[in-house]
């Protein structure tokens, strides 16, 4: 129970964090914004990882899958919105 | 975070999990970082490296789990998924953004239902040790899998929309809500058993029965069903809307995984995302003038007094060659152009970028209006204005914009409809009543570039068009404003 009222903070306390600081990215960058949070959301790679290289080979291929779609969503995202970032950048 | 059970193992083990969870710390650390340097378009390439730094930290520190004895599989998929994701960010065009994030958005909650699954799945197994609540573990893994599985299909069905792929559109069928409601109290009911399969064995430790698993899949399909459901009576105009919610949910998605796992660090990153998607929503809603529900929900331009197009445009509408348009620019000192979805479908920026530039040379201010809503998803605008080289300085906000339209000689509007409809101030029974607009019709003169005068999304005449001092050029976005360069310089 103490796992998951520490969970709970943790989350709710992010969840404020998040807030403060998003309502500052101006409307400008919020494509950017959207496609690098996207990236962030990959952090289930964590998982995957664990999932696969375990000593259970019930969930060897569902951890594979999920490593896939996990580092789509990682290097896809990261690359993508370098690429958009770039192109504000060289006009400052 | 080390639960009590580890307080008998061996000091090197106590250690090595404290040092994987500091760097954990520091991964989150970053991405907060991460969101705090998007504030500004200087800062913003450094955040994002701080992210991809962040990541990379999480993932090397994972490898050295000590639950991870073999590599090969590991390898393979960090490789398919690196070209994979590699090949699609640098080939995407940026016209295709929203397509692009849709599926990101899915290929992230995909990954929560997988890992989700496995976790329960590796739960089942004898002699397996919770290291936190069981009950957390089995109602996270739930969540996991609801979530997760709305989000994928959602994105999905997003990205076939955005696609116009046409099958999507026949699939309507009346109760569609009610439906999808059923399907949201079945997920709940499919997770009361895997909560259930949880027993104490002889020991009094925890056990997992296996029939959890199948009742996990199950779920995940009827979540499936109900991603697809909710996704696909959304408009075109609407997907901004969807697009950040989705966005949210992959961030909820990878929140509840970080339940499951009990890992910090997933709890912290996946709910930055979520409140990213939130916000993102909350703006979009806002610059409509609409609620959440309503825009899930409604149905729009169903309610208010159906106004035909003939009576609003009936010969009051004036369709001008370029050389009219030329001769407008003449004698204007500062032009407001006003970019819409239109500019996305046919390419129109680098075009607009060169008439930018060419009546710059002509001593004419030129700036950009962007409506919070306009294209596909929050910002697309500025990306494709940002892609053809416009500096962001010139590209104005809403209100901006507005305090600016009185005392602008042309506004030229390409490819934009209901954000310009003056009807959204005039008349409170239409549907788009007091939405926020860009006021185009205060500047001295208004040039619509559209391809006809069918309606917006909305489904309402516009009567901008009609107007006294609006000036109409049919044609494709890109065709009509290389024809106005044309015209200009051969003036």
């Amino acid at each position: 129970m103490e796992a998951l009222v520490n969970g709970l903070t943790i989350f709710v306390l992010a969840v404020f964090v998040g807030f403060e600081i998003i309502t500052k990215v101006p409307p400008t960058l919020h494509t950017p914004l959207t496609s690098g949070s996207n990236a962030v959301s990959g952090i289930t790679i964590v998982g995957a990882l664990v999932a696969t290289g375990n000593d259970n080979p019930a969930t060897t291929w569902i951890g594979v899958a999920a490593i896939v779609f996990a580092t789509i969503n990682v290097v896809g995202g990261f690359l993508v919105t370098n690429r958009m970032l770039q192109m504000f950048k060289r006009k400052a | 975070m080390t639960p009590l059970m580890f307080a008998s193992a061996a000091a090197g083990s106590d250690l090595r999990h404290a040092f994987e969870n500091v760097a954990y710390l520091v991964a989150a650390v970053l991405f907060i970082l991460t969101f705090k340097g998007l504030a500004h378009p200087r800062t913003a390439v450094r955040a994002n490296a701080m992210g991809a730094i962040g990541m990379l930290i999480a993932v090397v520190v994972t490898l050295f789990d000590r639950h991870i004895i073999g590599y090969q599989h590991i390898v393979l998929g960090l490789l398919i998924g690196s070209a994979v994701g590699t090949v699609m960010a640098l080939r995407v065009q940026m016209t295709a953004m929203p397509q692009m994030v849709g599926a990101l958005n899915g290929f992230g909650g995909g990954a929560s239902v997988l890992v989700s699954g496995a976790a329960l799945m590796d739960a089942t197994r004898p002699g397996y040790v919770f290291e936190a609540d069981p009950v957390q573990l089995t109602v996270a893994t739930v969540a996991g899998g609801l979530i997760g599985g709305v989000t994928f299909w959602g994105s999905m069905t997003a990205y076939g929309k955005l696609e116009e792929w046409k099958f999507l559109k026949s699939l309507h069928f009346p109760g569609q809500h009610f439906v999808s409601g059923a399907l949201l109290l079945a997920c709940i009911g499919l997770g009361v058993p895997i909560v259930q399969a949880l027993a104490t064995g002889p020991g009094g430790e925890a056990l997992l029965s296996s029939s959890a698993i199948p009742w996990y899949w199950a779920l995940v399909a009827v979540a499936s069903l109900l991603g697809v459901l909710s996704v696909l009576p959304i408009g075109g105009a609407d997907m901004p809307v969807v697009i950040c919610l989705l966005n949210s949910y992959s961030g909820l998605a990878a929140a509840a995984t970080g339940f499951v796992l009990n890992n910090n660090m997933l709890i912290i990153a996946g709910s930055l995302v979520g409140a990213s998607g939130i916000i993102l929503t909350q703006i979009m809603c806002k610059a409509m003038n609409r609620s959440m529900t309503n825009v899930l929900f409604g149905v729009m331009g169903a309610e208010g007094a159906q106004v035909s197009g003939d009576s609003v445009y009936a010969g009051k509408v004036k369709s001008a060659s370029p050389e009219e348009l030329a001769m407008v620019f003449d004698s204007a000192q500062r032009v407001l152009i006003v970019p819409g979805y239109g500019l996305a479908v046919s390419q129109a920026q680098h075009a607009v970028r060169d008439l930018c530039q060419l009546l710059e040379s002509r001593g004419v201010e030129v700036l950009f209006a962007v409506h919070p809503v306009a294209g596909r998803m929050p910002g697309h605008m500025n990306v494709l204005l940002a892609e053809a080289n416009i500096p962001y300085e010139k590209v104005l906000e809403m209100d901006d914009a507005n305090a600016l339209f009185p005392e602008t000689d042309v506004a030229v509007v390409i490819g934009a409809n209901d954000v310009v409809n003056p009807v959204a101030r005039t008349d409170p029974k239409s549907p788009i009543a007091g939405m926020p607009i860009l006021d185009v019709d205060k500047a001295r003169t208004v040039i619509v570039v559209k391809r006809s005068l069918s309606p917006g999304f909305a489904g309402i005449p516009n009567p901008l068009f009609a107007a006294d001092n609006t000036l109409m050029y049919f044609a494709d976005g890109k065709r009509a404003i290389l024809d106005l360069i044309t015209a200009i310089k051969a003036e």
